[in-house]
């Protein structure tokens, strides 16, 4: 595909970041392929592309935190930039990051936070808070900002601190020797009302203004129609369009996001409306959730997804009692429970399991054998004659490691010492040897190599079978499209679309997922929810 | 990558011969038992350069009597640190513990049964009330625990009028350090039958194994259906509840309560728990562990006094003891940091 052309304000001026030949390959994945991306100074840049488009992978690249294959090129105004790019030169080379968890402190006052960066570098001993509030007063007042700098974080409003965040980078990328430079703003919308959007953009544009070059990366189409001169549009690793903000439509951009993919596996989907309904679910509302309600059969696998922050993720956390609802009952073959008053160990009890993402952090603990993190829903059972039968423990362990094929199948190795993939068989075999009547996933396959995918939709399927309602909570369409009978898409927290059997694919739920942001921006009067 | 640390202790052999199974290497077992062997070393030293003080029958017996103490208190150390929870206020409950007996059964004249059984419940109270802060309030434990523990040690001069008190029950005594088996006194064995009671908890209920997860991973924990705050509240209890025993133990060793020689066990019983938990099982903290860890330090200290040298090395020797006790113990964690409050 041709690029787009450069926007070049002087004729030969060198472009603010250039990258050529960028492939990263993971465990013989390519995350990308032979990108290439160039970007000109007080140009606004949008970077759009699915989940596993390898729109993070690049990012993570920038920032230094992924070393790029050999052969890889980037030059930052002309002058080339040794790679892996060292953690220490971002702010001398004038690159700056704002990730949509915006790296502030929220204990602490702005001006604090604005001298975050200034503290961990400088060498001065003495810091005059006099001069440096003045500072901070005056770089606010360049862009008709009133933030007071002695405010803590915590005190602002959502859009203020993504504000302070976004010019906070903006003063890295300033004290950079070779001047412009080139921010990075990563998602940085998902939890802002549209008011705060507009406030967001405007600082944006008034940034490039002063000769930055921003990258936007971003979902949604709308904003990067909006905000954009340019985009580049990745899909499986590799550039698929770069075009000129202003002469695009949106189709052009679904188009290339979603592409044209070939030979997918599908489940063998049942009409999950054959089954009967084991689960009701009504008027579920959480921090984003909003009056939610949906029926389960027994033997569905249901898909949830929708945009970062339109609530999909926070359901199964809801229905299992992990975070308390602030209304909604789950009624489960006739019993009905108050979500309100629900807690995981009555929601284990009812037969509900949940298999959050964090997986060293919520779901099993690393630092215990495989033994202990996988017998810890059973163990009772293994309680016999006052004490617990470690042999048969093990055995139940061993056995569970062969049918899930976990490699190396050794209960009494840490749970961190296996790979990621290995990691989740364990995790899953752990609740689906307890028979659940309801089993919801969140994320199951985040940094899972594709053989050890295929292993877990096989463990999802043969537990669909047996009964079993599941729910899959990602982002991952294509995931969604290979195990799921029903997907449902959510944007600010209600339930918008919802598609059933074969009108399922990896691009209806793309396309679906795209349209709710445009339902999502008119949806922004809304009141701001809790970040 | 992760240290994979096998608690030798609790998983048998697998039955098939399975590739992966935990098979002690002889790495392994040098690190589960490196603290016996330095127990042993340490021992024969002392025995070879004085054995006629150091390995005389009064000077073993006495060591193993004397220190059962701090075994006790030891193990209601490491009941909460297991779960992840300080208790800085054990030292100061068995202080309050041995000096509720001594007023109670020496000045008031109160039965000694009804005296150590107000003495146990008054450290489940305690135990409840530092939970309650930590649970409810969720604030830190060590802080909790060492704003309980000064309060405690006020109560106890309070009720003492600083002063030590004497005339206990000679039935306590006798029970505690006068009435011996194979030439040992009860406490001892007192002390021994806590270790294999916790265990048999630790390493064999589905109690203890949750008591684990509570301390290694709150959210997991918490989302596989445990109810983390009853652990961590059974266990400040349980906790609790052992330093008012091992604070009976101390009244019934020195045959009176003064209010303030037992808080100098709060060190030692730190130095002994973190000790403990790079042996037998490294990497955990458990009983047997701990109370090889203890005699290490008295042996240590014991030895060094015989020697002639002067009372300052005790501290040097819990306080160098627990520092390099930790840092070993980290070395077994392959120093991932951890989180204690």
């Amino acid at each position: 595909m041709k690029a787009a052309p450069l926007k070049r304000r002087t004729p030969g001026e060198p472009s603010a970041l250039s990258l050529r030949h960028l492939s990263k390959s993971f465990g013989g994945a390519l995350a990308l392929d032979d990108v290439e991306l160039e970007i000109m100074p007080g140009e606004i840049h949008g970077l759009l592309g699915h989940n596993g488009s390898g729109k993070s992978t690049l990012i993570k690249i920038l920032s230094g935190y992924h070393t790029p294959e050999p052969g890889a090129e980037m030059l930052m105004r002309g002058e080339p930039v040794p790679l892996p790019v060292p953690a220490t030169a971002a702010r001398r080379l004038g690159l700056a990051f704002v990730h949509q968890h915006l790296g502030l402190v929220p204990s602490m006052t702005v001006l604090e936070n604005l001298l975050l960066g200034a503290i961990a570098t400088e060498t001065h001993w003495w810091l005059d808070w006099r001069r440096r509030t003045a500072a901070a007063r005056a770089l606010f007042a360049q862009f008709d900002l009133r933030i007071d700098p002695a405010a803590r974080i915590a005190d602002l409003p959502p859009v203020e601190r993504a504000l302070v965040a976004i010019v906070r980078a903006f003063e890295e990328i300033k004290a950079a020797d070779s001047g412009g430079g080139v921010l990075v703003l990563d998602e940085p919308t998902p939890f802002l009302p549209k008011a705060g959007v507009d406030q967001l953009f405007d600082l944006i544009r008034r940034i490039v203004h002063n000769g930055a070059a921003v990258i936007f990366v971003s979902h949604d189409i709308d904003e990067i129609m909006q905000i954009t001169d340019r985009a580049t549009i990745l899909r499986d690793g590799r550039v698929a369009g770069s075009l000129v903000t202003r002469e695009a439509s949106h189709d052009d951009f679904v188009e290339r996001i979603v592409g044209r993919s070939l030979d997918l596996y599908h489940r063998n989907r049942t009409d999950p409306r054959a089954g009967e309904v084991c689960a009701r679910i009504s008027g579920v509302s959480g921090a984003i959730v909003a009056d939610a309600s949906l029926d389960l059969h027994a033997g569905e696998v249901l898909g949830l997804t929708g945009l970062i922050g339109s609530g999909f993720d926070e359901l199964p956390y809801l229905l299992f009692g992990a975070r308390r609802a602030s209304a909604g009952t789950l009624t489960l073959h006739g019993l009905t429970h108050k979500l309100t008053a629900l807690a995981p160990p009555e929601a284990i009890g009812a037969g509900i399991a949940l298999l959050p993402a964090d997986r060293l952090g919520a779901a099993g603990v690393g630092s215990l054998p495989v033994l202990d993190n996988v017998s810890l829903p059973v163990l009772d059972e293994f309680f016999q004659n006052l004490l617990i039968n470690w042999t048969a423990v093990f055995g139940r362990a061993a056995q569970l490691g062969r049918s899930y094929e976990v490699r190396p199948n050794a209960p009494a190795l840490n749970l961190a010492s296996l790979s990621g993939g290995n990691q989740q068989k364990v995790l899953m075999a752990k609740w689906l040897q307890t028979a659940p009547k309801l089993l919801m996933l969140d994320e199951p396959t985040q940094g899972v190599d594709v053989g050890a995918r295929q292993q877990l939709f096989k463990a999802l399927g043969a537990a669909a079978a047996a009964g079993t309602a599941i729910v899959v909570a990602s982002t991952d369409y294509e995931q969604l499209a290979q195990i799921c009978d029903r997907v449902l898409i959510f944007a600010r927290g209600r339930i918008v679309a919802e598609l059933v059997g074969e009108a399922i694919s990896k691009e209806t739920i793309g396309e679906q997922c795209l349209r709710s942001g445009a339902f999502n921006g008119e949806g922004r009067t809304l009141e701001e929810p809790v970040a | 990558m992760t240290e994979i640390s096998v608690p030798q202790t609790t998983k048998p052999a697998p039955l098939d011969g399975r590739r992966g199974a935990p098979r002690m290497s002889l790495a392994k077992l040098a690190e589960a038992y490196a603290l016996v062997v330095a127990l042993l070393v340490l021992v024969g030293v002392f025995g070879l350069l004085r054995p006629e003080a150091f390995l005389s029958w009064s000077n073993i017996s006495t060591m193993l009597g004397s220190q059962a103490v701090l075994v006790v208190l030891t193990m209601a150390l490491i009941i909460p640190l297991t779960g992840g929870d300080f208790d800085l206020s054990v030292a100061s409950m068995l202080t309050l513990s041995s000096m509720l007996i001594a007023v109670m059964n020496a000045q008031m004249g109160i039965n000694i049964f009804i005296a150590m059984g107000t003495a146990l419940v008054i450290g489940a109270v305690v135990g409840a009330i530092n939970s309650w802060f930590i649970l409810y309030f969720r604030i830190p434990s060590l802080i909790v625990t060492l704003g309980t523990g000064t309060f405690i040690n006020g109560i106890v001069l309070w009720i003492s009028g600083s002063m030590t008190i004497s005339g206990l029950d000679q039935g306590l005594i006798d029970y505690v350090v006068v009435r011996r088996i194979l030439g040992v006194p009860l406490a001892f064995y007192y002390a021994l039958a806590l270790c294999a009671a916790l265990w048999y908890f630790f390493d064999y209920t589905t109690p203890g194994r949750r008591l684990l997860f509570v301390g290694r991973g709150r959210e997991v924990a918490r989302l596989s259906g445990i109810r983390v705050d009853r652990v961590r509240f059974y266990s400040l209890i349980a906790s609790g509840v052992l330093a008012a025993a091992a604070g009976i133990l101390y009244a019934g060793t020195i045959g009176a309560a003064d209010p303030l020689s037992g808080l100098t066990f709060l060190l030692p019983g730190f130095a002994a728990a973190f000790l403990g938990a790079t042996s037998i099982s490294p990497g955990r903290f458990n009983p047997w562990g701990s109370l090889v860890a203890v005699y290490f330090l008295v042996a240590g200290i014991t030895g060094l006094t015989i020697l002639g040298i002067q009372t300052f090395v005790q501290n040097l020797f819990y306080g160098g003891g627990l520092v390099i006790a930790v840092a070993l113990s980290q070395l077994v964690r392959n120093r991932e940091a951890q989180d204690f409050t």
